[in-house]
């Protein structure tokens, strides 16, 4: 599930997961209507939120160990999973600290791993590397390929498009609440290409004229408030190339431009014609 | 650096791999054993923080003492009767103050992610509550002990012995159980820990102070008097008095372990029912 802040990722997570009942409408999770069956949903599904879902006061061992006897686990059985699951994360070592003197990155290892005491069929991953280390994040994405292996469906929000390019089988675009773009990854970025070329126009008088050379190189073009600006989507450098030398060959003064991914924004346009409303912070750590 | 990161990175998807394929679900455990789990969750947080138990250690001596020394002679003419007619009397004081936190911990666990967890997961629901009240009922029974020893050493015989002062703890502490539901439901209901503190203490200080605890009500202006006469703390504190002074009067000991079900029966569902809306 991809969108930006406030696009409603966090609020379908929590009544997915039976955490608020949805005020209209219905759904089912793995065959179970998640109001009136929430008790069948709980026992098949894990949630690992945005907020730190593990104790803080307790050690990252004693968090694994409560979670196992909760899940029905005896004594010895939920500290045996426990030391399985803390060697395999790599946080064997911290286990007897306490969780608020972990680092970022593994405190949402543990907070996967508690997900994990009993492998649940289906799990809930709310933005799981924001705020990570390029380093942490591509172990927790290791975790998730791993998981997804072995056969337990991950339902994953983000706001990054590169995590959901990386991750997702299948990615539901969400804005305002909406659905406004299903599909695989490819699909998805063939519908709004798979670069962006940007024009910083010399003269924006000259901006009609850019426009018109740019949309016969390239198709429609994405939206962009500063009238010396242009952006469209475009699939390669060549064809990027390409329509940089038509705007020049047209006589069209031109002070800088780039090819570059689409960012969420871009997908965003391309797909609602109006930008995310957040300015959020994925350009800094994408 | 990034070769060894490599292996290691490697090595964790393997272990990852066999930890998730190694499970099936157990059976899920009942209400009780759920109950305890969380209790012992509550246990395992005072071992990281002792300080957290300063409010029933520490405190209780304080009042036991101050109230002795400082009022014994102008309300009883001697300490020491003031002592015996002012321990069981603080005792219940002391437990009915830490009720309250009881509360004040609730909410400031809800601030917290792991409650997500609890409640996305397929256990009793009130669970979670239940637990957290039956570790507090350690806390209660730690001060009630406090008070006692401290009682003891200041020369406190009660002629119940020590069955009729067991029965006396135990009376005041599942009292407190009872009323610990109030305060977990205002937990619930008030927005942050502060806030939980103040109305809290706004409803049982008066309510503490306008009992028997401190004074016998023949002393009171007859208005009051009848209100303290009623007030539920006061059958309490008599019922301890009586269990600890070996003539325990079965009615009071009644109407306390009634008032106790009582706010147990209204304030436990209702504790759940917001719980649940989170």
């Amino acid at each position: 599930m991809l969108g930006p802040n406030g696009a409603g990722k966090t609020t379908t997570i929590r009544m997915l997961a039976t955490l608020i009942r949805p005020d209209a409408g219905s759904a089912h999770v793995l065959g179970h209507d998640i109001v009136h069956e929430a008790d069948a949903v709980r026992g098949r599904i894990s949630l690992t939120g945005q907020l730190a879902s593990v104790d803080e006061d307790l050690t990252g061992r004693e968090n694994l160990v409560l979670l196992g006897r909760l899940l029905g686990l005896r004594r010895a059985a939920a500290k045996l999973r426990a030391d399985e699951l803390l060697g395999a994360f790599g946080i064997a070592e911290a286990s007897g600290r306490l969780v608020k003197n972990f680092s970022g990155g593994m405190r949402r290892r543990l907070d996967i791993a508690a997900s994990l005491v009993v492998t649940p069929e289906l799990m809930f991953l709310d933005e799981p590397t924001t705020g990570l280390d390029p380093r942490s994040r591509n172990q927790v994405w290791e975790i998730v390929r791993a998981l997804v292996q072995e056969g337990t469906t991950v339902l994953l929000c983000t706001q990054y498009l590169e995590e959901a390019d990386q991750l997702a089988d299948g990615i539901a675009v969400i804005d305002r609440g909406r659905v406004i773009a299903e599909g695989t990854p490819a699909q998805l970025k063939s519908s709004v290409g798979r670069g962006a070329l940007h024009v910083t126009l010399a003269d924006a008088a000259q901006r009609p004229d850019a426009e018109r050379a740019l949309t016969r190189a390239l198709g429609a073009l994405t939206l962009q408030p500063d009238a010396a600006r242009l952006s469209a989507t475009c699939s390669d450098a060549e064809e990027a190339g390409r329509a940089v030398a038509e705007l020049t060959a047209a006589g069209i003064g031109i002070a800088d431009f780039s090819f570059g991914r689409p960012s969420l924004d871009e997908v965003f346009l391309a797909l609602t014609g109006h930008p995310a409303d957040s300015s959020v912070e994925y350009e800094a750590t994408a | 650096m990034s070769a060894t990161h490599d292996t290691v990175a490697a090595a964790d998807t393997a272990a990852v791999r066999r930890a998730i394929a190694s499970t099936t679900r157990p059976p899920r455990p009942g209400p009780a054993s759920t109950a305890l789990t969380f209790g012992w969750r509550g246990m395992l947080k005072v071992k990281h923080v002792p300080e957290q138990l300063l409010d029933v250690t520490i405190t209780p001596v304080m009042f036991v003492l101050m109230f002795t020394y400082l009022f014994g002679g102008a309300i009883s003419g001697s300490t020491g009767e003031y002592r015996d007619y002012l321990l069981p009397g603080i005792l219940v004081m002391s437990v009915l103050f830490t009720t309250v936190y009881s509360g004040v911990a609730l909410n400031t666990d809800l601030t917290k992610g792991v409650v997500d967890r609890f409640r996305s997961m397929p256990i009793w629901r009130p669970a979670p509550l239940v637990g957290s009240l039956l570790g507090d009922t350690v806390r209660y029974l730690l001060a009630v002990t406090v008070i006692m020893v401290v009682g003891v050493l200041l020369g406190f015989r009660p002629d119940g012995g020590f069955f009729g002062v067991a029965a006396a703890l135990g009376l005041v502490v599942v009292f407190a159980f009872g009323l610990s539901w109030v305060f977990t439901t205002l937990g619930l209901l008030l927005r942050t820990p502060s806030a939980v503190m103040n109305a809290g203490f706004m409803g049982i200080f008066p309510l503490t102070f306008l009992s028997n605890v401190f004074v016998a009500p023949e002393t009171l202006p007859s208005a009051l008097e009848a209100f303290v006469e009623v007030n539920p703390i006061s059958i309490l504190a008599s019922a301890s008095r009586g269990l600890m002074a070996g003539d325990a009067d079965g009615g009071q000991i009644l109407v306390a372990l009634a008032v106790a079900a009582l706010l147990a029966a209204i304030f436990a569902p209702l504790t759940t029912i917001l719980y649940r809306r989170g």
